[in-house]
């Protein structure tokens, strides 16, 4: 038990199927009620799609695992109704230093820019953004989240999934169009497909201790190469929710994992870090190993894999769970507008191709950075400690110190679904950019961007005055509406003023997102469910517009 | 000119969106460089990409500069 935090235990309620002893067939299951998982759930049901989901538990995350929530993921779970939650509870921070020996060589701000809604990153015990995520999922009553549901087998076929599950009354079978499989890195399911995950093992052990303790180091990420406390290893320090502190030890190949998980091993590594008498108190220990690998593809038929089961990566840079919320976010719009028959199947291509991209991006930054930390030979620990010694006085060194890049989305920019760009733009907003976050008025009232759009796609048409617009084309923006895939149009203006058509206006008061999206008067950007860019240009036209939608719904021809 | 210390990593036709992207790429190429290879062989490597680069720069009093800065508190 914790002294933090108590584990909530969530009621078993035998399914229908087992009261009825009838077997039933169900649009969506969801196979993992972790954050990745849930968050796919969540996601579906409130758009309208009925989802099963299935875990074998009846508890949350125990003990710490993941602690940081990136920015993009936070605008996800902002998008599903958990993102206050998690921000309220966690310990915001943007800043990380790094500290070679006993000197501070370098340090990073993970939101160099003013003006986005989101903290480059939180910290919160995995455990939270779970009991956040399930009181969500409890709330919508298309969502059947099913606790002590164990699946013991999988069948696949074309047209979706049969799946026995185990629960205190017996084993039932139950039927489903779309599987996703959300089990992460020891995936019961993966394994029962007998599919294959690739990629390497790190010959290094690390020691996780989170501990309780009052102590008035800032909300900041420290991380030591080489600190006096615990020569020759690296030490991360991390602030939690709670007064809990995350500190991880590198411990090398050779330690024994039982023997550094007693206390009496653990607490003078703790006190000489400290150094000091300050109390504190034990709340987790553990000490893993990791590796970074991924599936081929992410789609098999009709059977989706999200999250770690998916690919793993060494947790230097958070980008595990962070990446798995970017998943589901990036299958579910597409999962539905599959499953309504607006778009083929080879739109869920899309999906594994994208996420394998990113997955491949994620694996190379957290293996650079682990070369990095645990350089493999000494010519690598030389160059290593060369770059750190240089970095004291360097600009050119401090930018190759890497202490882990942290999570940060993906630019699909090799996307399919994307639009190439016919006018020349500045900045970073490129087709298949994930979107920049600015302070707007909408009605009147204080918003962000990011809480605007979104969930369906959406055209934003730059004007310079919202009133001017002529009557022609805010029919045609209003006419985009109305179509099986509707596109709802804004007008985003440094003006206020109403539209005709009763356009919606975004008020650009500050002028961010003119700077940001290089937008001039007549510039139009499509965006995408999941707030990436599908295109833009520098005039709107209707033909174009509905070109790219179709392109990014693998509706054309 | 001075011998350039600030950030200065790139590669012709590549766009980078992520600060550290850049040197990155230069840092798994110059380990990647080293990879299977014994000390004695690597410091052989070293010591040829050294005087390579060296003659790319050319400009001796840049040269010597980094030098000087090479060997401070060694």
């Amino acid at each position: 038990m914790l002294s933090t935090y108590q584990y909530p235990k969530y009621e078993y309620v035998q399914p229908p199927e087992q009261k009825s002893g009838t077997s039933q067939r169900y649009p969506v299951v969801v196979v993992g009620a972790g954050p990745v998982g849930l968050a796919g759930a969540i996601e579906l049901a409130q758009s309208g799609v009925p989802v099963v989901v299935l875990d074998d538990d009846d508890t949350v995350s125990v003990g710490s695992r993941g602690v940081c929530y990136a920015k993009r993921a936070l605008e996800v779970l902002d998008r599903i109704g958990v993102g206050d939650a998690c921000c309220d509870k966690g310990v915001s921070w943007n800043v990380g230093r790094t500290f070679f020996r006993d000197e501070e060589v370098y340090n990073f701000n993970l939101l160099p820019q003013p003006d986005h809604k989101r903290p480059g990153m939180i910290n919160l015990q995995q455990y939270y953004l779970e009991e956040f995520e399930i009181k969500r999922a409890q709330e919508l009553p298309n969502l059947d989240l099913r606790f002590k549901n164990k699946v013991v087998s999988v069948a696949t076929h074309d047209r979706g999934a049969t799946l026995q599950v185990e629960t205190p009354d017996g084993i039932y079978t139950l039927e489903t169009d779309w599987l996703i499989v959300a089990d992460g890195a020891r995936s019961g399911i993966r394994k029962m497909m007998n599919l294959e995950i690739e990629g390497k093992i790190f010959m290094d052990r690390f020691l996780i201790a989170d501990v309780v303790m009052k102590a008035d180091f800032p909300a900041e990420r420290w991380f030591w190469f080489d600190p006096p406390f615990h020569p020759g290893q690296s030490v991360l320090l991390h602030r939690q929710a709670d007064n809990v502190w995350r500190i991880d030890f590198q411990l090398g190949w050779q330690a024994d994992p039982e023997e550094e998980k007693k206390p009496e091993r653990v607490m003078p590594r703790i006190k000489a870090m400290l150094g000091d008498d300050r109390e504190f108190e034990l709340e987790w220990v553990s000490v893993y190993t990791f590796q970074c690998r991924r599936m081929q593809s992410f789609r098999h038929g009709r059977t989706l894999f999200v999250g770690d089961v998916a690919h793993q990566v060494s947790p230097f840079g958070a980008r595990g769970a962070n990446s798995g919320i970017q998943d589901t976010d990036n299958l579910c719009w597409k999962l539905k507008l599959v499953m309504e028959g607006k778009a083929p199947e080879s739109l869920l291509d899309s999906y594994s191709e994208e996420r394998v991209f990113a997955a491949d991006e994620n694996i190379m930054n957290s293996t650079r950075s682990t070369d990095f930390i645990t350089p493999k030979s000494k010519t690598s620990l030389t160059f290593r400690n060369a770059v750190l010694t240089l970095a004291r006085d360097h600009a050119f060194a401090r930018a190759l110190v890497n202490s882990g890049r942290l999570s940060v989305p993906s630019f699909l920019t090799e996307s399919r679904l994307n639009t190439p760009d016919t006018a020349s733009f500045k900045g970073d907003m490129v087709p298949g950019a994930p979107l920049d976050d600015a302070p707007i008025k909408a009605a009147g009232r204080d918003a962000w961007l990011l809480d605007r759009v979104g969930n369906r796609f959406m055209a934003l048409l730059y004007v310079s005055d919202p009133a001017a617009l002529d009557a022609a084309t805010a029919r045609a923006l209003k006419a985009l509406g109305d179509a099986p895939i509707p596109i709802e149009a804004v007008l985003v203006s440094p003006a206020a003023g109403s539209a005709p058509e009763g356009l919606p206006v975004f008020e650009d008061y500050t002028g961010r997102f003119a700077e940001r999206y290089d937008a001039q008067p007549g510039t139009v950007y499509l965006v995408r469910p999941d707030q990436h860019v599908a295109g833009r240009w520098r005039a709107f036209e209707t033909a174009r517009v509905k070109a790219a939608l179709a392109r990014a719904t693998c509706n054309a021809q | 000119m001075p011998l350039n210390v600030k950030a200065n990593f790139f590669e012709p036709g590549k766009r980078y969106f992520r600060a550290f992207s850049p040197g990155d790429d230069f840092y798994e190429a110059l380990i990647e460089t080293h990879r299977d290879l014994s000390d004695e062989q690597s410091a052989m490597v070293n010591a040829k990409l050294v005087l390579l680069l060296a003659n790319h720069i050319g400009d001796i009093s840049i040269l010597r500069e980094a030098m000087k800065l090479a060997r401070e508190g060694v």
